[in-house]
């Protein structure tokens, strides 16, 4: 016999199933608790208001499909190199199962490119996502975007970036490093042929994004909340062996240091692009008669 | 040599630096120069202009210093956002008189701290990266040791970039790598042969040009053929109109991990 079954389950894993019966089913994802103001959120209050907590205005992520949804007009985007994905090119140890593992339903890469209408305005879109890997940069992200401003410049396509990476994939060694070259000198061609480039960052930007095409926009927006680092707080840390002031590299700091032009929160941030572009002489497409 | 040994060997404080190259190769004729303009000077970054035989030639170098003293002076070869600035400034200069870059890498990596963050130590690897790949001048790189992420990049967007054969050149230190896939800094000599950070390793993926042997012992030899090479290659460059020359750097990074 058990000589403990008088005693009460202690958790969940230890109770029996039908123990649990009575209880009203509350989905864990119902309620979201606001890191900035402590405050119970209504999951789809929050998510209604573009993931903004709608009692202090705190930013929580977005992963990208989110993020093309809110930006780009309803039916316009048209994802490019939809297929194309990262392989073990390094023979890294344990790499071909944490890609596996990173592949979900919504992000097969760390990147998704495409183009849509902002604003009825023709613009190549790439979307960064942190779903996938935290969003580490690897060949394939580099080459998407790398034809994402090829294909811009020679279409005379204006182009917005999302960025949020955790930096370089490390899996991917050298190769991941040569992608801030390549992507930057897409971005060099893109500029010298005279496109505009729009970059908006989102948290966390950190390593060799904020390196490479993250910090070359002509017109660099962040999004409140965000952490915007070369070398992230816990590294510095590490280093200086002391504790960093609390609103070190938030991107109102970046503002202050001089490194962004704006902190745009997520409900004005399309408007924001639609006056950008046409202020850069971009136009509606005029719809055929 | 295993790819640890090598990373070892790369950060052995007695092997050369920038500044012994710098001598060795150009002697007298190195006037070095200061600055970025902006805010201050680096001296993680060695800076100036040489004569390489009849060629005038703008040389650039990361440099680690050969004694303790030197080592805290120079940061240990960590440039800060001025130091990249200082790089950038000389280069331009060097577009604007059509003469040849030469830049020497030997860093663990850009500056991790503070004030680096708060001088946007990325958007200064950023615009490095970015302008060097349509500076209408030749560029050179040469790794002389260790090659540390963005902060080696940053010098080495070149048309070709070539590297001692025990000069490691890698996107993340093996010790950063295995503590931060593994959670174990003791596996950092399995990190170095996964990351494939040796010049055989590198010159087979296609991201260097060519291996430079090193004498065990006397350099001189060494000196003579590297200044030999690298006034071919400048010459070769230099026969280039500005868009042949951008055009192949731009391919020659192009070409990198793109899918077939």
């Amino acid at each position: 016999m058990d000589l403990f079954s008088f005693r009460k389950p202690k958790n969940e894993l230890e109770s029996q199933p039908n123990e649990q019966q009575n209880i009203p089913f509350i989905p864990e994802e119902m309620w979201v608790k606001c890191p900035k103001c402590n405050t119970m959120l209504l999951t789809t209050d929050m998510e209604e208001n573009l993931r903004i907590c709608t009692k202090c205005g705190h930013h929580f992520r977005m992963n990208a499909r989110q993020r093309i949804k809110m930006l780009a007009d309803d039916e316009t985007f048209t994802e490019h190199d939809a297929d194309m994905t990262s392989t073990n090119i390094l023979d890294f140890p344990g790499y071909e199962k944490k890609l596996e593992k990173a592949r979900t339903k919504n992000a097969k890469e760390s990147v998704i490119c495409g183009e849509c209408k902002i604003g009825g305005i023709k613009t190549v879109l790439c979307v960064m996502d942190a779903d996938f890997m935290m969003g580490s940069m690897g060949t394939v992200t580099g080459e998407k975007i790398t034809r994402a401003f090829e294909y811009a410049a020679d279409k005379k396509m204006p182009v917005v970036v999302c960025t949020v990476s955790g930096g370089a994939r490390m899996q991917e060694g050298i190769m991941s490093l040569m992608q801030m070259a390549k992507t930057s000198g897409a971005v060099k061609r893109h500029s010298d042929a005279g496109g505009l480039y729009i970059t908006v960052l989102t948290d966390p930007t950190t390593g060799g994004v904020t390196a490479s095409f993250a910090m070359e926009g002509d017109i660099i927006l962040a999004e409140p909340d965000t952490l915007v680092a070369f070398a992230g707080p816990r590294v510095i840390e590490q280093t200086m062996r002391q504790k960093l002031p609390r609103d070190f590299q938030t991107s109102e700091f970046v503002l202050q240091k001089g490194f962004v032009d704006a902190v745009v929160s997520r409900d004005n941030l399309k408007n924001t692009i639609v006056k950008l572009l046409k202020i850069h002489g971009y136009c509606e497409e005029v719809p055929e008669q | 040599m295993t790819a640890y040994e090598k990373v070892t060997a790369a950060r052995d404080a007695k092997k050369l630096t920038s500044i012994d190259f710098i001598a060795r190769m150009f002697g007298d004729s190195f006037i070095e120069l200061h600055g970025d303009r902006r805010y201050s000077d680096d001296k993680a970054v060695v800076a100036g202009l040489a004569m390489l035989y009849d060629t005038p030639v703008t040389v650039i170098g990361l440099e680690k210093g050969r004694n303790t003293k030197e080592r805290m002076e120079r940061n240990f070869g960590q440039a800060h956002p001025e130091g990249y600035r200082k790089a950038l400034r000389l280069m331009k200069q060097a577009e604007k008189f059509r003469r040849p870059v030469l830049c020497f890498v030997d860093t663990s990596g850009a500056f991790c701290g503070i004030g680096a963050e708060e001088r946007g130590q990325g958007q200064a690897i950023a615009e490095n990266i970015m302008e060097m790949m349509t500076l209408k001048t030749p560029i050179l790189t040469i790794l002389i040791g260790e090659g540390g992420s963005g902060g080696a990049l940053a010098l080495a967007v070149a048309d070709e970039v070539w590297m001692l054969e025990n000069a490691v050149y890698s996107v993340i230190s093996p010790e950063g790598c295995a503590s931060i896939l593994w959670k174990d800094s003791t596996k950092a000599p399995e990190a170095a042969e996964a990351l494939k950070m040796t010049a055989p390793d590198l010159f087979k993926l296609g991201v260097i040009e060519r291996i430079i042997r090193q004498p065990k012992a006397d350099e001189t030899k060494m000196f003579e053929s590297l200044k030999i090479l690298i006034s071919r290659t400048f010459e070769k460059n230099l026969a280039l109109s500005d868009d042949e020359l951008t055009s192949a750097r731009y391919e020659r990074f192009r070409k990198i991990g793109r899918p077939e």
